[in-house]
């Protein structure tokens, strides 16, 4: 099934934020955004609870008002549009489904709103389309939590809004209905075609449905891109430990030759590619993901590349996980790190108090600016 | 003993329910009673007459249909205020909205002998003739601030994302009050209302004080107490006794009905 774009009077059309900005007395919960959300796309506002993107959010719908900046979508100004004039459509963290009102009525609400007579039809589509058709008739309370998310999905998306806006909307269902709803959602999205912004603190949820995830922190945007984009090279300290984990090195830049950067830290050298790197002298941190680790025990260094990086530590805990085993090792320095070692070897693994090399390819590396 | 351990609580629960029955099984059982003398107090012969013959007694009846009368109209006004203010207090901030709860709350507190003579001492030196409408005015007095509160805590009680869904999906304020916020909050508001009309109904120290020669029933009880209540009050009180518990076992059946198509709904879906 198809809908046409457009059944609102508003084609699918790009979403501006241009310097928006909202404070709560001295508490600045939004802080001079500015970002374009194509249309059509799936994007995910990332972040801890209090960064300030559920605020973003409700100003879109028009449940909170700016204290200063604009929101477009397309070439139409919305900012000082009214919540039930806007074009956009909410789906609520926990749903709000009105409790006196059947599923049929629920998702026939903004359609009967808009003066529109006969809603039988495009009603029974959208249920169809969320697999809901035989339970029209039920009360929201009759209905199971995934259910329930789902007649806020077509509650929200049967008024064609320019934008659906997602608050948290898996928030509230166990991990495996989350995972279901995670395909569901993707599967509706590329159906219909509508920009979804989703709002959300879990990043492995922003990754897997997400085309672009913007990571937020403090009211700010610390970076923002493609899933695999930003989890290969994450460019703050914040993004490299949020999304997804980090082991972190605090150190200097200290040469630079051809575009590979030379960096120093506790008496030991580390490479990182120039492209990888945000600053390229002085003070900084080097980073690596943990899957990108590999371990051998420290009577083996020899087998490890010359020009490989190298940290020696000690092992403190192995937890065996079928597929991989986790290491947490103690750095010389008395780092704690992580690392991720997939169980191809026939060998049993590591224990703790071995002592061993822990070693990752230069063009795994990235480096850092040492302000979080 | 270990018989008494096992079975202690269950015991003291008939107790307290035998303490609180008693007293109304007793009125039940004398409404079927054929008196010696002025008094009923003690069994004589069975009988029906009062059943049969409920006004039969001149001011029962009368007096009984006053006190619904006055309970009707003090509840519907009073409930028709009393929501408004409601929905002012818990809605809007503005001056004195702290002040106000405060003297909404008053007059609950303050007892009621305090209340009748107060609005008593009003009444006369307004030079307003006491009768049925200075006990209304009483009546919407006292029961506004326990609509307030009932119908306050409804609202209080409501998800702000309820209004917010609404707004979301193109109704303006006036829809938005009319479809969402009023259905929902009708349940709150009819119960205020209900214990507005019981609370009117049955009282009597206000309304003996601003009744002039007015009788409404309770006023009508406590003067037939004197020389003795004829059996027809029993009938009557017993009557409105069982209306309550019809109404109660009602709501009650209706309650359990909806939860078993609830259970039976989600057993299914998932």
């Amino acid at each position: 099934m198809t809908l046409a774009p457009g059944a609102n009077g508003v084609d699918v059309a790009d979403l501006t934020l241009i310097n928006l900005t909202k404070s709560f007395g001295d508490f600045i919960a939004v802080d001079d955004l500015t970002l374009t959300i194509p249309a059509g796309s799936f994007f995910a506002l990332l972040g801890p609870s209090g960064c300030g993107k559920t605020t973003t959010l409700r100003m879109v719908a028009g449940l909170e008002d700016p204290t200063a900046g604009q929101i477009m979508l397309g070439d139409r100004d919305l900012t000082s549009l009214k919540a039930f004039k806007r074009p956009v459509n909410t789906v609520f963290q926990s749903y709000a489904l009105f409790p006196h009102l059947d599923v049929f009525e629920n998702v026939a609400f903004g359609l009967r709103r808009r003066g529109i007579k006969d809603v039988a039809g495009q009603v029974n589509q959208m249920l169809e389309l969320v697999e809901l058709g035989p339970l029209a008739r039920r009360k929201p309370g009759q209905l199971s939590g995934g259910q329930q998310q789902r007649v806020a999905v077509a509650r929200a998306l049967i008024n064609n809004p320019g934008v659906l806006l997602l608050d948290e909307p898996l928030g509230a269902l166990d991990l495996k209905l989350r995972r279901q709803m995670q395909i569901e959602l993707k599967r509706i999205q590329t159906e219909v075609g509508t920009s979804f912004v989703h709002v959300t603190h879990d990043q492995e949820e922003a990754m897997t449905m997400a085309d672009t995830v913007a990571v937020m922190n403090m009211g700010r945007i610390e970076q923002m891109g493609a899933p695999v984009d930003i989890y290969d090279l994450p460019t703050t300290r914040f993004v490299a430990t949020f999304l997804g984990q980090s082991n972190e090195i605090e150190g200097q830049i200290v040469e630079s030759s051809g575009d590979e950067l030379v960096f120093s830290a506790y008496g030991q050298r580390f490479g990182v590619p120039a492209s990888r790197s945000v600053v390229d002298q002085g003070p900084a941190y080097l980073g690596v993901r943990p899957e990108k680790l590999g371990i051998v025990p420290a009577g083996q260094a020899d087998s490890v590349a010359a020009q490989a990086n190298q940290v020696s530590g000690k092992i403190t805990d192995t937890s065996f996980a079928g597929v991989s085993t986790q290491y947490m090792v103690m750095t010389s320095w008395g780092d704690e790190w992580i690392v991720f070692e997939q169980n191809r070897s026939a060998s049993q693994p590591l224990r703790p108090g071995d002592e061993v090399v822990v070693h990752w390819l230069v063009e795994h590396s990235f480096g850092l600016s040492p302000q979080v | 003993m270990r018989w008494l351990r096992r079975h202690l609580i269950g015991i003291i629960a008939i107790l307290v329910l035998v303490y609180l029955f008693v007293p109304i099984a007793v009125v039940g059982v004398l409404s079927f009673n054929s008196p010696v003398g002025k008094y009923n107090t003690s069994w004589n012969e069975f009988s029906i007459d009062a059943w049969t013959n409920i006004c039969g007694v001149p001011g029962v009846c009368s007096s009984f249909v006053l006190s619904i009368q006055i309970g009707l109209f003090a509840t519907l006004v009073a409930t028709i205020f009393g929501a408004m203010i409601a929905f002012a207090l818990v809605r809007y901030r503005f001056r004195g909205r702290d002040t106000t709860n405060l003297l909404i709350f008053l007059p609950m507190a303050t007892p009621e002998v305090v209340l009748g003579s107060s609005l008593l001492a009003l009444f006369l030196n307004l030079a307003f003739p006491l009768g049925f409408w200075t006990v209304l005015i009483a009546h919407i007095m006292f029961t506004i601030s326990f609509i307030v509160v009932a119908v306050k805590a409804r609202l209080q009680g409501m998800d702000p994302r309820l209004e917010e869904a609404s707004r979301d999906l193109y109704a303006n304020p006036a829809a938005t009050f009319r479809y969402v916020t009023f259905p929902l909050v009708l349940p709150g508001i009819l119960g205020a209302a209900l214990l507005g009309f019981a609370l009117s109904f049955d009282d009597f120290i206000i309304t003996f004080f601003n009744a002039g020669t007015l009788v409404t029933f309770p006023v009508y009880i406590w003067g037939a107490a004197q020389r003795g209540i004829p059996v027809q009050a029993y009938a009557l009180a017993t009557l409105v006794f069982l209306v309550a518990l019809v109404f109660v076992l009602v709501v009650q059946w209706i309650n359990h009905r909806r939860r078993r198509s609830l259970e039976a709904a989600v057993g299914i879906s998932t």
